[in-house]
């Protein structure tokens, strides 16, 4: 039972490490209609920069909170660069041109950091057990991602409902050209918002930095997920995109963990330990496809285009 | 009297809290031509999306020729004899002005699962083609880029493609829209040849082209119906004087 | 008499090139370039297939790469089979391309936009899972081809020179087919929808069985690119149908002009010789390539196929003065 509450949290932390890459994403398209496929680039940045200055500094949370810095910096530099000339173009030449993007920054990446990719060990105050219930141990780094992204999940809303930035955000999200009519100076608030998603992409990054990976490409697996996720959510919605990104890292979580063993009563050992991973990463996009054929628009979507 | 050839009974639609139509009724005679009228805002253009397949009504029936199409698809109601043209242009920009012709006579002109012959040579598409764009006046334009053409002149190619299927019935949408007077004139001309031998449902803010044409007259308010008759009846009904006047005071308090 | 434009000789130049080479490998014994050209041959048929319906159609599918591995999977796994008839093997790449087309279409085109393009890489992802799931066909590691597709003699696929003619002959009549396809009824169609898919419903037609079934053309010509590809590299491996693949065959199709059936010919040859040169310079080659394909988005749309009408159309005013 216990291995089931730990399967559930982790599922519910990989959803939420999942979330702050959606939330960025759906948000960036929602109020600048833009397609971006180098997100996961940000991601990728995120967690070599905290390796990085993490073995510079010598301390976790100031490689950390640098590396966070860092990657909005870059976000922004990008935006200024790349995507100020691709809005308002098609969907295509979005796609386009941000895959342009990511081959350049993983051959950046692979030429400052070489191909073999990087490690960010965990602090020994983090590498511990918290007791979750009686008997029951978590990891306690897994357990502060909840609680980190639970906070950053709290912020969004206060942010996107309570403060008049947030009001500009919303009012982006279902009518662009009003809100330049307003006489906001768009560009500045383009430039933030297209900062703020890197940002998270980047704290996403860093985050599953000493559980998962620092590796060249790493982006791109994940991007695809946060893709899936935008869409079921609903493009623009930042609550659909909370929703449905727990809802897909309990699935997946859960999926991996118990699927092979139903397997197993069916087919062979060998044969369910490929078949296994492979069908669990078949279900969400399963789950997408169904939500797509039922409801074009995504489950939660946001103002009328 | 003969049966109408369009009738729509009890027709609702809302988006959220504004109901776009409401229990509206109307009935058009073949061989008619039936004005649909009103202030902005008054529905005229969701009425014709409802007409012409575009949006599914919330309630309500339309029947064309004896016929239920309130849940026929657009490309259904479009081979039935029923065509629509589009109050924003809505042409094919990257084809000539024949091209786009001809796939409307193209959309008639029996399946188009065929993969091989050049659809360019096949005069059994271009001449009929080539009529449709002598009787609206575009002949000059015919191997003209669509997206090059003028207002006016996209207006007539509306029309061309509206005719090349060679419809029962035409379901115009402003097509005086943007027109400068010369232009007007001659489209109130060319409606009028039409009119003897198709059925039309008009809508449009034209009011002089109204008088001109209309056979009936409808008139939309908030989605309803305020008025239906003879131009005369329109004219002297207070209901409508009032709906307009109080717009044309309007306008007069801002002018 | 028409005139001929800087395109269309390019092209004919390309065309003719390409059909010589085999010539040119015996003479100068540089057999690497055969095997080069094989490959770029084949992925330029690919190229072709997905123009048909993103150039064309303007279905923008992030997940055309699938069909490459349907295909070349349908002969890799009848291969260890021990069914090595290109008679049988061909013809069931052929029909798996066009039933999963027909499913993944079905479905897909439903949607429109971005939700289009995320749907299709979707399901190329899940038959990327499934066939990294199947342990008794190599899984994640990919699986051997013993044999190639054996046909009757004279045919002898493991002929580099035969080999490189079958597939360049596959591809010019390919060209062709989707040429005569597009200025067809038919292609009329499928681009009026591309162009306002609105108004061709409007004017009277159910664009939907069309664009479906131009999905299923381009996927199964795409499945005879991957049967040919599996027997050029004697192997096959689900990475031919991970995403980014499909991403390489949009850069060819946009980079070579999306408005002719030769554009994606150009594509496929401008990228990968492109990669081989600039490998040669530079391991970090993609670092020039990422900005290229941008800059070329912004400023170059029309690809290599509109760069050539451009300067064409100034050569000729030129000549004109």
């Amino acid at each position: 039972m216990t291995l089931f509450i730990e399967q559930c949290l982790n599922g519910l932390q990989f959803g939420l490490l999942l979330f702050l890459l959606a939330a960025g994403l759906t948000l960036v398209f929602g109020i600048m209609d833009l397609v971006n496929l180098a997100h996961g680039s940000l991601y990728m940045i995120g967690a070599y920069f905290a390796a990085t200055f993490a073995d510079w500094t010598g301390s976790f949370l100031l490689g950390a909170v640098l590396a966070l810095g860092a990657t909005l910096l870059v976000g922004m530099a990008v935006e200024v660069v790349v995507m100020r000339r691709l809005y308002g173009r098609d969907h295509l030449d979005h796609v386009l041109g941000t895959f342009g993007l990511i081959l350049f920054f993983n051959e950046a990446v692979r030429l400052i950091w070489g191909a073999e990719g990087l490690s960010l060990p965990l602090p020994s105050w983090l590498n511990t057990a918290v007791r979750i219930l009686p008997g029951f141990d978590y990891s306690a780094y897994k357990f502060s991602i909840i609680v980190v992204t639970l906070a950053v999940a709290a912020f969004l809303y206060v942010l996107v409902m309570r403060t008049r930035v947030g009001m500009l955000i919303r009012a982006g999200a279902s009518n662009r050209e009003m809100v330049g009519a307003l006489g906001v100076n768009i560009k500045l608030l383009y430039t933030l918002v297209f900062g703020l998603g890197a940002a998270l992409a980047g704290l996403a990054g860093l985050m599953q930095a000493p559980i998962l990976t620092v590796q060249i490409g790493m982006g791109e697996n994940i991007l695809i997920l946060a893709f899936v996720i935008t869409v079921i959510g609903g493009i623009g919605s930042v609550r659909g995109a909370l929703i449905a990104a727990i809802f897909v890292g309990v699935v997946d979580t859960l999926g991996r963990a118990y699927l092979p063993e139903l397997l197993r009563l069916v087919l062979s050992t060998n044969a369910a330990a490929t078949a296994g991973p492979a069908l669990s990463s078949m279900l969400i996009y399963l789950l997408m496809a169904v939500v797509l054929v039922v409801k074009p628009e995504g489950m939660f979507s946001a103002g009328g285009k | 009297m003969s049966a109408p050839l369009l009738q729509v009974k009890d027709l609702a639609k809302r988006f959220g809290g504004i109901i776009a139509t409401d229990d509206l009724a109307l009935e058009v005679t073949q061989g008619q031509l039936h004005a649909v009228i009103g202030p902005n805002g008054a529905g005229k253009t969701t009425l014709i999306a409802q007409l012409a397949g575009q949006l599914r009504p919330d309630a309500g029936r339309i029947d064309f020729g004896g016929r239920d199409i309130t849940a026929l698809p657009m490309h259904r109601r479009s081979r039935l004899g029923l065509a629509r043209s589009f109050q924003i242009t809505s042409l094919f920009l990257d084809f000539s002005v024949l091209d786009n012709v001809a796939l409307a006579v193209q959309a008639h002109a029996g399946h188009s699962f065929r993969f091989w012959r050049d659809a360019r040579g096949e005069q059994e598409l271009r001449q009929p083609a080539r009529a449709a764009l002598e009787r609206v006046g575009l002949s000059g334009r015919a191997e003209w880029p669509a997206s090059a053409l003028s207002h006016g002149e996209h207006r007539q190619l509306e029309l061309a493609m509206a005719l090349a299927g060679r419809p029962r019935m035409l379901l115009l949408d402003e097509p005086m829209a943007g027109l400068g007077p010369e232009e007007s004139t001659r489209m109130v001309a060319m409606l009028r040849e039409l009119k003897k031998e198709l059925t039309i449902l008009l809508v449009e803010h034209d009011m002089e082209a109204v008088f001109a044409l209309a056979d009936r007259i409808t008139v939309l308010v908030y989605g309803r119906v305020i008025a239906s008759g003879a131009p005369q009846d329109i004219r002297a009904n207070a209901q409508v004087r009032e709906a307009y006047l109080g717009e044309a005071e309007a306008e007069a308090g801002h002018g | 008499m028409r005139r001929v434009s800087l395109h269309d000789v390019a092209a004919a130049a390309l065309l003719l090139a390409l059909a010589l080479l085999p010539l040119y490998t015996q003479l100068t014994g540089n057999f690497f370039l055969l095997t080069l050209f094989t490959r770029i041959v084949i992925l330029a048929l690919a190229a072709v297939s997905l123009n048909l319906i993103l150039g064309y159609g303007g279905m923008m599918s992030f997940g055309h790469a699938a069909y490459l591995g349907i295909g070349g999977y349908a002969v890799g796994m009848l291969a260890y089979e021990h069914v090595y008839s290109g008679f049988v093997q061909w013809p069931v790449a052929l029909a798996a391309s066009a039933l999963f087309a027909l499913v993944i279409g079905a479905l897909s085109l439903r949607t429109r936009g971005v939700y289009f393009i995320m749907i299709t890489l979707a399901f190329a992802q899940m038959a990327y899972y499934l066939i990294a799931g199947l342990a008794r066909y190599g899984g994640d590691d990919g699986l051997t081809i013993q044999k190639r597709s054996q046909f009757f003699a004279p045919i002898d696929l493991s002929d580099k020179t035969q080999f490189y003619y079958i597939c360049l002959l596959l591809l010019y009549g390919a060209i062709y087919l989707v040429w005569r396809l597009v200025n067809s009824r038919f292609g009329m169609v499928i681009q009026g929808a591309r162009s306002n898919d609105i108004r061709m419903r409007a004017i009277g037609f159910p664009t939907y069985r069309y664009k479906l079934a131009c999905f299923v053309i381009a996927g199964t010509l795409c499945g005879l690119s991957g049967a040919l590809l599996a027997n050029q590299a004697d192997f096959v491996s689900p990475a031919m149908l991970y995403w980014t693949r499909s991403g390489d065959l949009i850069i060819m199709v946009v980079l070579g002009g999306m408005a002719s059936p030769v554009g994606a010919l150009f594509g496929a040859v401008a990228l990968l010789v492109l990669e081989e040169a600039l490998s040669g310079i530079t391991e970090y080659w993609q670092i020039i390539l990422g900005p290229l394909l941008l800059l070329v988005v912004l400023f170059a749309r029309g690809g290599i196929d509109g760069l050539l009408r451009t300067l064409g159309g100034k050569v000729r005013a030129k000549a004109g003065t």
